[in-house]
């Protein structure tokens, strides 16, 4: 697991893709920032909770080849026939993909410097929305692994990724165009960014964390199986 | 080393693999043939656990490869058909990358080191794998498989796409790795065969049709060794001497231009009757232009093996045409009947 982490954690970097992921993640995270700050009102919750909609785009582009690339290469020969588990092979890329992600976050930790040099802040509230992000993000990215998995193509994998990702961070607006109850309320109860909204408020949610982690280990355990079934068919 | 019991494997409703059985011991090099699509690289790719099978077994060093996964496959070095590369890593990298993949533990720099030096990589150690030539993306692949020192390497295909030089040092490479480790060799080029290989499974179209050494092999279709020799003499006269000679079983003869004749002679079995029939010629004041012994190359031993199938499939297909035709012609007089 540690040698498919550490070459695909590379690869993100010998290829644009990951210097790209993290200069949108340093410009709108910075962005944010100066503009709370030049309102004299400096929230790094809202910083950090602000760029949701650009992990929506994000984390396909991390993805996209993670597993499909590999098959069309017919590299996955090398990886399935060493002694590795498929767990092993899925879980290496699954967190270079997040650590990526994760470093995408680095700048905060300037701009939480910058704001606790002014202002007495919490640093709970900090850790947590951060966290929360995190967790966010390892959620969207096992679903992108998956989606690459059932495709050989990255183009279709990154624009069904997304497709994907609007509808599960922003399911709550679907629950105002259904008059059933019981979806209004699966939709509300489902949308990523309302499970994120507790880690915002300094809160450290257990059953989000439950949530956010269950969802992702789902996908990660999907994404094995359909590497398996591909074995079998 | 390696066993497989019965194994079969399906895609949908097409039967790519059918009940193939064979046992490779230790130290044999062993040669798989057959003409492309007879299923050789999906045996290759069960037994190195990359797709899975639908039937049978397959145990590698006494481990099964579906029970026991990472012990057969610790064991096995698989050179795929298309070299598995990361392109856009050097070298050096992609098989540092391999052996922490593979967990190895001998010192890793001089391990891989040695390893680049046996496949000649030395030189292209620094460079990213796609600005490589085939030639040497196929070394890269081939450096790949032998990281850890596997006891049993498979090769699918391991020389297609290299020049002549490199098909020999290859080939070379196997010969000397041949000498301690189990080799499987798959290859639709005959001569690579007979040049590495002690043994040779035939397979054709998901069946083994032969699984034999190759002295064995020729020796079986040496059989149907003929002497074929052409000789200026009395044509008539010289055959019934021929058929006279000892040892020999059938002869016949063709007359090519005006005074050369062809003999075509089918010696029994095992039995040297070459100077013999010299003497006899001679004896009759013929001249002997040439004399040869005809015996089956692997190549014709290959296609007389595989073309049977094919023939006798053919045939049902004409049968069954036929009866089409006949139940269609039938079908028609019934409609003229009424």
């Amino acid at each position: 697991m540690t040698a498919i982490f550490k070459r695909e954690f590379k690869a993100y970097f010998s290829t644009p893709i990951g210097y790209i992921v993290l200069a949108v993640y340093f410009f709108f995270l910075g962005l944010l920032f100066s503009v709370s700050y030049s309102y004299g009102d400096p929230d790094i919750t809202a910083v950090i909770s602000g760029v949701t909609l650009i992990s929506a785009f994000a984390t396909p582009v991390l993805t996209m080849r993670l597993i499909s690339e590999d098959r069309r290469q017919k590299v996955d020969q090398v990886l399935i026939t060493s002694p590795v588990s498929l767990t092993g092979i899925v879980l290496g890329k699954f967190f270079a993909a997040l650590s990526v992600f994760a470093l995408g976050f680095a700048p905060t930790v300037i701009f939480r410097a910058i704001i606790g040099a002014y202002v007495q802040v919490s640093i709970t509230a900090y850790l947590y929305a951060l966290f929360g992000m995190i967790l966010l993000g390892a959620a969207l990215i096992s679903i992108g692994m998956f989606i690459s998995s059932l495709t050989e193509s990255p183009v279709i994998s990154a624009i069904l990724s997304i497709a994907v990702n609007m509808v599960v961070i922003y399911m709550t607006n679907f629950s105002q165009m259904t008059n059933n109850t019981f979806f209004a309320s699966l939709f509300e109860k489902m949308a990523f960014i309302d499970k994120y909204v507790s880690f915002t408020e300094n809160i450290f949610s257990i059953p989000d964390v439950v949530y956010f982690l269950s969802i992702a280990a789902a996908f990660v355990f999907l994404t094995v199986r359909s590497m398996e079934k591909k074995r079998w068919s | 080393m390696i066993e497989v019991n019965g194994l079969s494997k399906s895609y949908g409703t097409h039967r790519a693999v059918n009940d193939v059985s064979f046992n490779i011991s230790k130290g044999e090099v062993v040669g798989f043939l057959g003409p492309n699509g007879a299923g050789k690289s999906t045996i290759m790719n069960i037994l190195t656990g990359y797709i899975s099978l639908s039937e049978g077994e397959v145990k590698i060093d006494g481990f099964d490869i579906l029970e026991n996964p990472e012990n057969a496959k610790r064991r096995i070095g698989y050179l795929p058909e298309i070299p598995p590369l990361y392109v856009d890593m050097t070298v050096r990298e992609y098989l540092y990358f391999i052996y922490d993949l593979k967990k190895v533990k001998f010192p890793k720099a001089p391990h891989i080191a040695e390893i680049m030096q046996l496949v000649g990589l030395e030189d292209v150690a620094g460079r990213l794998i796609k600005n490589l030539s085939k030639g040497y993306r196929q070394r890269v692949g081939f450096a790949q498989a032998l990281v850890g020192n596997p006891d049993v390497l498979i090769l699918d295909e391991p020389t297609v796409g290299l020049d002549p030089k490199q098909i020999i040092e290859i080939r070379n490479l196997i010969s000397k790795l041949g000498t301690n480790h189990t080799i499987i060799l798959s290859s639709h080029i005959l001569s690579e065969i007979q040049a590495v290989c002690e043994r040779v499974i035939i397979i054709n179209k998901g069946n083994i049709v032969a699984d034999d050494t190759l002295e064995n092999l020729s020796r079986e279709l040496s059989k149907d060794s003929k002497l074929v020799l052409s000789a200026i003499c009395d044509g008539e006269k010289t055959l019934e001497a021929i058929k006279a000679v000892e040892g020999v079983e059938q002869a016949d003869m063709s007359i090519e231009e005006d005074t050369t004749v062809n003999f075509v002679i089918k010696p029994i079995e095992d039995a040297d009757i070459r100077a013999n029939i010299s003497k006899t010629v001679t004896n009759l004041g013929g001249t002997i232009l040439s004399f040869k012994v005809e015996a089956m190359t692997l190549e014709q031993i290959f296609l007389s093996l595989t073309e049977e199938v094919i023939e006798e499939e053919y045939e049902e297909e004409i049968i069954e045409e036929n009866e089409e035709i006949i139940e269609e012609e039938e079908a028609q007089e019934d409609d003229s009947d009424i």
